[in-house]
């Protein structure tokens, strides 16, 4: 039996091991808790009940939805897929926060970046366990299946995904900084992006000044390319292209500014003051 | 309580950690001899905290080098503590998680193999056997305690630090930890640095003391070769003879008379 490991063993820059406990470190914490999974499945289905209904009602008003009925449902599933990745980073990171137990991380084996993949995997599981029943739900109400979008609908998932984890991560790190105090920032700081992401309407119909700004985000170039598919048929490579440039981009500064931002934290001592 | 005079398991020299304006630490150094129990004595507010989050890497410091089994622990931290480990009231294990899982994160955490096998082992020794499968939030502050203490041995550390290990703890259980670890020492020679002011824990335990007061270290040595350097019968004597005349040397050049009120024999 290894209990210690060798006083000379160099020591491992990325291991499996140490994320996997952190994996399961949060399906323990899910596992015992079956209303967290509910809460999980229940918003984006919330949302699709109210959207579903929403458009069967414009259906039958509007020439312009009728043309795509499942536009609207296929934009609240996806919008649902940045903002439940977002929390699924940030969420994991803050409980460690509410639990005291980062001070007990910190002073283990486990890097800052093991911590950060631990984080975006969970994020993965805890979407899909989100939206999946959503996405199956609007089968039998409103005879939308969603996965008709095919293969562009695991680039939008993809690109959805990353963006909202490059989001999960600046929340997760201002909360290490400034403390739990700014814990609604895990909810709040994705909506600042839903405007501007066209998830309802086309990025030309914001006023000319905002739209460079639009499309500076991956989902903008998401939702488009979404409505593209789902009116005309066509997959925009570009927009495709254009968000995983973004998202690249995003994803390194993001996980720059945690690591950055961990190590603020043990200048300032903030890893030894955590919990409420 | 055994002596001991190994080879240096971790060096401090010339620590200083500032707050802003507070100086918590101010150039301190010392070293913890190898298989030996050094405690940092000291009141509250006296560095003891933050010379252990230090040691750990958990704190940077403002100057001063760190090193830890020849390693500098400042920039290759990651190659020490997979052999350190740590045990405080003052962080918490997640309450929702039971004793098991809680011990299996932190077995897969430190890399260990057969991790089923070594949690059993580990929670026989501390005792906390019977209440593997609670939640950890529904124990009691001393099954809490031999909890943190089973998760900070699952790696078998060669290097434990330990602060306030008997806080809030009844005079059984407390009594049960301090036997705990000084036969974790005896039977692994295993280095073990507690920060305490339980004065009556410290002179039970430990081979050497660091007193600190005020972010300085002001003596060090031997429990019994303190009480006897300073002609008292017990160290929270000594500790009290340091503190209270400090205090009023404090006070002496605050009220300007010119004198130097640091006479007592301070070690480097």
């Amino acid at each position: 039996m290894r209990a210690a490991r060798d006083i000379h063993a160099p020591a491992v820059l990325f291991s499996w091991q140490r994320i996997g406990a952190m994996i399961l470190r949060n399906l323990y914490v899910l596992r015992r808790s079956w209303p967290r999974i509910l809460e999980l499945a229940y918003w984006p289905m919330m949302q699709m009940l109210l959207w579903g209904f929403i458009t069967t009602f414009f259906v039958q008003h509007s020439s312009w939805v009728a043309q795509a009925a499942g536009v609207l449902i296929s934009a609240v599933l996806l919008w649902d897929v940045l903002f439940r990745a977002n929390l699924g980073v940030s969420l994991p990171f803050t409980e460690e926060m509410w639990a005291r137990n980062l001070g007990q991380l910190f002073v283990s084996p486990l890097r800052v970046h093991e911590m950060v993949a631990s984080l975006l995997i969970m994020s993965f599981i805890r979407t899909l366990i989100s939206v999946t029943p959503a996405a199956l739900l609007a089968l039998p109400l409103y005879d939308v299946w969603v996965f008709k979008l095919g293969p562009p609908l695991i680039t939008f998932f993809a690109n959805l995904l990353v963006m909202g984890w490059s989001v999960g991560l600046v929340a997760s790190a201002l909360v290490l900084r400034y403390g739990l105090g700014a814990e609604s920032l895990c909810w709040l700081g994705i909506f600042l992006f839903a405007p501007l992401s066209g998830i309802y309407y086309p990025i030309d119909s914001l006023p000319g000044w905002l739209q460079p700004l639009a499309w500076a985000l991956p989902s903008a170039h998401v939702f488009e390319g979404m409505r593209s598919v789902l009116f005309d048929g066509v997959f925009r490579v570009d927009l495709f292209l254009g968000a995983v440039a973004l998202n690249v981009l995003y994803l390194a500064l993001a996980c720059a500014f945690f690591l950055y931002m961990a190590h603020v934290a043990r200048q300032r001592g903030l890893l030894m003051q955590q919990g409420e | 309580m055994t002596g001991s005079s190994g080879s240096p398991v971790a060096t401090v020299d010339n620590l200083t950690k500032r707050f802003g304006e507070v100086t918590a630490l101010d150039s301190i150094g010392f070293s913890v001899a190898e298989g030996s129990i050094t405690a940092l004595l000291g009141g509250n507010g006296a560095g003891k905290t933050t010379t252990l989050a230090i040691l750990l890497g958990l704190l940077l410091p403002t100057s001063g080098s760190v090193t830890v089994f020849g390693e500098d622990m400042l920039r290759h931290r990651y190659r020490v503590l997979p052999r350190m480990n740590f045990s405080s009231p003052y962080v918490d294990l997640p309450k929702r998680l039971s004793v098991v899982e809680n011990l299996t994160v932190y077995a897969h955490l430190y890399g260990l193999d057969h991790i089923p096998e070594r949690v059993a082992g580990v929670a026989r020794d501390m005792g906390i056997s019977p209440f593997l499968d609670r939640p950890t939030g529904t124990l009691s502050a001393g099954q809490n305690t031999r909890v943190a203490l089973a998760k900070a041995l699952l790696n078998e550390p060669r290097l434990l630090l330990v602060d306030e290990p008997t806080a809030s703890l009844d005079p059984d259980t407390a009594d049960w930890v301090r036997g705990y670890l000084e036969s974790y020492r005896r039977r692994t020679g295993a280095t073990i640095l507690l920060a305490s002011h339980n004065m009556a824990e410290v002179e039970r335990l430990c081979d050497h003391v660091v007193m600190l007061h005020e972010g300085k270290i002001v003596d060090r040595g031997s429990p019994a070769d303190l009480i006897t350097r300073y002609g008292r019968h017990t160290l929270e004597e000594v500790f009290l003879d340091i503190v209270r005349h400090r205090r009023s040397a404090g006070n002496r050049r605050a009220a300007g008379d010119g004198k130097d009120g640091n006479v007592l024999p301070v070690a480097r």
